[in-house]
C-alpha cells in the first residue's frame, strides 16, 4: 500500500513541483483554447500567444523563486 | 522511418531517459553493494517487467483517443513535465538550488539501506529487493510517460523507445566499467536540455491539439526549442547578477 502511495505521488509529482507554475500553464492554454475556439484565431497569432504566455509564466516563476531565497 | 520526424522524438526520449536511468543506476548499485548482486537484479527485473507492462497495456490505448484530443492532453502533460524540469534546471544553474550529486545519493542510500538491514535481518533480502524495485518502476515511470508522450503524437513510440533502451544500455555499459555511481554525468545539463526540448513539444501539441497547424509544420518545434532555450539562459544570467549585485550591497 506504500509503494502504491509512492508511486501515486511519483505521478502527481510528475506534472506539479510548484503548483503555482502548474496553474499558470493550465490556465494559459484555456485562454488560448479559448481565444482559438470562439474568435477562430489564426495559427501564427494562437502559437505566437501561446508561446509568448509559456515564456512569461516560466520567467516569472523563477524570479519569484529566486527572490524568495 | 522517416528521420527527420522521428530524431527529435529519438532524442528527447534518450536524454531525459538517460537521466532517469542514471539515478536507478545509483540506487540499484548500492542495493548490490550491500546486500549482493541476486536481490538487486531481481527487483531490477521485476521493476522492468512492471514498466513493460504498462507501456503494452497503455500504448494500444492511445490509439482510442481521437488525435485532437490525445496531442492536446499529450501536449499539456508535456509542458507541465517540461517546464517543470526547466523550471529546476534554471534554479540549479542559478545556483538557487543546489544541484543533483549520484555520489552522495548513493550513499545516502547505502546508509539507509545498512540501517534497516540491521534493524530487520530475516528480511534483509526483500528489503533490498523492495529497494531496487522501487528505484527502477519509480524512474521508469518517468520514462515510460516520456516515451509515450513523445510519441503518441505521431505514432513514434517504437522510434521513442528505441530511444530510451539506448539510454539504459548506455549507462549500463558505461556502469559496469567504471562500477561506481555516475557522478560525472552533467545531470543538470541534461534537464535543462530535456526542459527545453519537452517544453517544445509540449507547445506544439497544444496548438495542433486545438486544430492549428504549425506554420513550418514539424520545424517549429527546432525554432520553439530556440525560444526555450534562451529565455532559460536568460533567466539564468539575470537571477545571477541579481544575486551579485545582493552580495555588493550586503559588503
Amino acid at each position: 500500500m506504500t509503494l502504491i502511495a509512492t508511486i501515486a505521488k511519483e505521478l502527481i509529482g510528475l506534472f506539479v513541483d510548484d503548483g503555482s507554475l502548474a496553474v499558470a500553464v493550465l490556465a494559459w492554454v484555456g485562454v488560448i483554447s479559448a481565444l482559438v475556439t470562439l474568435t477562430g484565431l489564426n495559427a501564427t497569432l494562437a502559437g505566437g500567444l501561446l508561446f509568448a504566455g509559456l515564456i512569461v509564466v516560466l520567467i516569472e516563476n523563477v524570479l519569484r523563486r529566486a527572490q524568495r531565497k | 522511418m522517416d528521420w527527420t520526424h522521428a530524431m527529435p522524438a529519438i532524442s528527447a526520449a534518450f536524454l531525459a531517459s538517460f537521466v532517469e536511468v542514471v539515478e536507478a543506476f545509483t540506487i540499484v548499485l548500492a542495493v548490490g553493494t550491500v546486500r549482493g548482486w541476486r536481490p538487486a537484479l531481481l527487483g531490477t527485473g521485476a521493476g522492468l517487467a512492471v514498466l513493460a507492462a504498462l507501456v503494452i497495456v497503455l500504448g494500444p490505448l492511445f490509439s482510442l483517443i481521437p488525435l485532437h484530443a490525445l496531442q492536446l492532453v499529450v501536449g499539456v502533460l508535456l509542458l507541465l513535465f517540461g517546464m517543470r524540469w526547466l523550471r529546476k534546471a534554471i534554479l540549479r544553474s542559478a545556483g538557487i538550488i543546489g544541484l543533483h550529486d549520484e555520489e552522495l545519493a548513493f550513499d545516502k542510500e547505502m546508509a539507509q539501506l545498512q540501517s534497516e538491514i540491521a534493524a530487520r535481518a530475516a528480511a534483509a533480502d526483500w528489503m533490498a529487493m523492495g529497494t531496487a524495485f522501487k528505484a527502477v518502476v519509480l524512474e521508469g515511470v518517468e520514462v515510460v510517460f516520456i516515451v509515450l508522450a513523445v510519441g503518441a503524437g505521431h505514432g513514434l513510440i517504437v522510434a521513442a523507445s528505441l530511444g530510451a533502451l539506448a539510454a539504459c544500455a548506455l549507462v549500463l555499459l558505461i556502469g559496469l566499467i567504471v562500477h561506481k555511481p555516475l557522478a560525472q554525468v552533467p545531470e543538470n545539463t541534461l534537464k535543462f536540455v530535456v526542459g527545453v526540448m519537452l517544453s517544445a513539444f509540449g507547445t506544439f501539441w497544444v496548438l495542433e491539439g486545438l486544430g492549428r497547424s504549425w506554420p513550418g509544420a514539424d520545424l517549429a518545434i527546432i525554432g520553439l526549442a530556440i525560444g526555450f532555450a534562451v529565455a532559460a539562459w536568460a533567466a539564468v544570467r539575470w537571477i545571477k547578477r541579481q544575486k551579485q549585485f545582493a552580495v555588493r550591497a550586503g559588503t
